[in-house]
């Protein structure tokens, strides 16, 4: 064997016992941590997938939906889901997405009825969080897609159901995939003019003087 | 001048407006010092400080800054949203130095706001597409080796309130969702192993312990790549702003990604749609459709002094500071505009440039009391070019809102004061 092959074959074997070290460091389990299984997390493992998966039984309608919703939602998103002051409204067309007023709401924007329910029920009444039954999380879904005429009034929500709504948006996204701005690094006479076109003295939409005891 | 004559021409001078900062106040008493006492004696005065015992140690058992420093803190926007506990608080970069932010500065992003968890009762739980669930303690986490790294975090919304047009005349409040830390945690590939990914799984649910229980998917590569689960910042233990005591750390992601008061973690084989990846933090474009799973924060600079809140101290010698950062990974390059983009300078790249970490860079001037236009742009090791708002607006439109990394123009007026504009 010549000095060059046996240099070769001596880096390639160092290489693959560096290679199955490394393998066998990753491979590497501590024992920490103590098991657990689907029955004990229940009350912590509160996800709705896209499919449906995950959602509880129970049932609701709109109607069974509107007086939960006037007691336990109008005051911050108003009794027709207009959203009151900075709250959120929860109605809105989808028209409005191309226009100088997007509106991005359930009936505008959300792709995915199972969001909602999902949503009601980890994190809402704002304040009261998971709080509301699967019944009272299926009426509310059902009355703020009926506000939005994605169901009708007596349209009965549950996990069949649910994930078989189309929402008026289920086609409006698009997965990033890279960076979408592409731009060359110029560096001499890279303009011609150059105009100012917004100034922020005298237009604080906020208060910039804000301060805060430390 | 005794300690409360100080104190007292500070707040009279704040009061009328003169001065927004506490070290141009100083400057400036020391300036009014020299003029009168001095200038009567001609020589320089012994301060009571230097006569007196100062305070003992202990007495300040966690240490605070100076109170000269009062002026340096987190501020937000009373009217931008609802209620404190679902709003934000900006982090004052014009007044920090290198690349670390301190604790209490770090800007804030709550959905229900910060929860006071006891760390004994705390669990993390790894389950779905698993062989073994498992839960773990904060103490079970740190056990297993740990990593620290230096990574940078902005919040999604960073800019949103510019998109549009100029809104704030404060670097804090348009580029204040911006923070950097030294984190320390576990690699989650390493508790992943612990728990054996099944085959087929490709997405994992993230999801918090406070009463927005937030929750957002992320993919299954960026797991086993250099995501951590962090329980320390820049030494000790995490902030309850920042998610104590664990936070998913997702390097170069938007913020909302990096989920605090982390108590979940899910595998599975496809994303859940949440709120947080659907109705918000989607990025809608002029077409009426929108780009979601805009995980990455994009390469972005900004000059941060002179700004705003620190107009020029004179002419004559000055030197341009700024901070540059990638999603991406390092900061190759960043070139200052004093004219608006018509032409660039290549700026110094002040170490360290660490992997998605902030950048310093600083350049050189000699201002002659004219007007300028003072603009950065960083190009990052992958070769993106940071975008003029003229740039992203083309591709973007108006009201895609979030990931706003377009050039930050400041335009220094010959009194020295310092302009947020847009331009074309």
């Amino acid at each position: 064997m010549s000095r060059s092959v046996k240099a070769t074959v001596t880096l390639l074997l160092g290489l693959l016992i560096a290679y199955g070290s490394n393998k066998e460091s990753m491979a590497q389990t501590y024992g920490l941590g103590s098991p657990t299984n689907e029955k004990e997390i229940a009350p912590w493992n509160i996800d709705v997938g896209p499919d449906g998966v995950g959602l509880p039984a129970g049932q609701g309608t709109s109607q069974t939906g509107e007086p939960v919703f006037l007691d336990k939602c109008a005051a911050c998103h108003g009794v027709f889901g207009e959203g009151v002051g900075r709250f959120r409204a929860l109605i809105g067309e989808k028209s409005s997405l191309t226009s100088d007023r997007p509106v991005k709401t359930v009936g505008s924007y959300w792709p995915y009825a199972t969001t909602l329910w999902d949503y009601i029920n980890r994190a809402m009444p704002f304040g009261n969080a998971q709080s509301l039954s699967a019944d009272e999380v299926y009426a509310m879904t059902a009355y703020i897609l009926a506000m939005n005429d994605i169901i009708t009034e007596d349209e009965v929500m549950n996990a069949e159901t649910l994930p078989k709504v189309k929402m008026p948006n289920r086609d409006g996204f698009v997965f990033a995939t890279g960076p979408d701005i592409k731009v060359d690094a110029c560096m001499k006479n890279c303009v011609d003019k150059v105009t100012i076109t917004s100034r922020a003295t005298g237009n604080n939409g906020a208060p910039a003087n804000t301060e805060q005891d430390r | 001048m005794s300690k409360l004559d100080q104190r007292t021409e500070l707040a009279r001078l704040k009061r009328r407006g003169f001065l927004r900062n506490s070290l141009l106040s100083v400057a400036a008493l020391t300036a009014g010092r020299t003029g009168s006492a001095e200038a009567a004696s001609g020589v320089l005065q012994i301060p009571d400080w230097s006569k007196q015992l100062g305070s003992g140690v202990g007495t300040e058992p966690y240490g605070k800054p100076s109170i000269f420093e009062k002026n340096v803190i987190r501020r937000f926007l009373p009217l931008l949203l609802p209620t404190r506990e679902a709003s934000i608080s900006f982090c004052p970069l014009q007044d920090l130095h290198g690349i670390i932010t301190p604790n209490g500065l770090f800007f804030e992003r709550h959905h229900a706001g910060t929860p006071k968890i006891d760390p004994d009762v705390h669990l993390l739980v790894i389950h779905g597409m698993v062989n073994k669930p498992l839960k773990f303690t904060v103490n079970d986490l740190m056990r297993f080796p740990s990593i620290s790294r230096i990574y940078f975090l902005e919040c999604a919304g960073n800019g949103a309130l510019e998109q549009r047009g100029t809104s704030n005349n404060a670097l804090q409040f348009t580029h204040g969702l911006l923070s950097c830390a030294e984190w320390t945690g576990v690699p989650l590939r390493l508790l992943l192993n612990e728990a054996g990914v099944r085959k087929g799984a490709k997405w994992l649910l993230s999801e918090g312990a406070d009463a927005a229980a937030l929750a957002r998917s992320f993919p299954l590569d960026k797991a086993l790549d250099d995501a951590m689960i962090a329980y320390a910042q820049n030494g000790e233990r995490l902030r309850p702003e920042q998610g104590y005591p664990l936070r998913l750390i997702l390097p170069g992601w938007e913020g909302v990604a990096n989920v605090k008061w982390l108590r979940r973690l899910e595998v599975g084989d496809r994303p859940w749609e949440t709120r947080e990846e659907t109705s918000t933090y989607t990025d809608l474009l002029p077409t009426g459709k929108a780009r979601q799973f805009t995980f990455i924060q994009e390469a972005k600079s900004v000059i941060t002094s002179p700004s705003p809140e620190h107009p020029m101290p004179g002419k004559g010698y000055f030197v341009i500071n700024g901070l540059a950062w990638s999603g991406e990974g390092k900061v190759k390059r960043v070139d200052v505009s004093f004219d608006g983009g018509r032409n660039w300078q290549q700026a110094r790249i002040k170490g360290p440039v660490l992997n998605k970490a902030l950048t310093r860079f600083e350049i050189d001037w000699q201002w002659n009391g004219q007007q300028a236009l003072l603009q950065s742009r960083v190009i990052d090791e992958t070769g993106y070019v940071q975008p003029s708002y003229k740039q992203l607006r083309k591709v973007r439109g108006m009201y895609s809102m979030y990931h706003n990394n377009a050039i930050q123009t400041w335009m220094v007026h010959s009194s020295g004061e310092v302009e947020n504009v847009q331009i074309s």
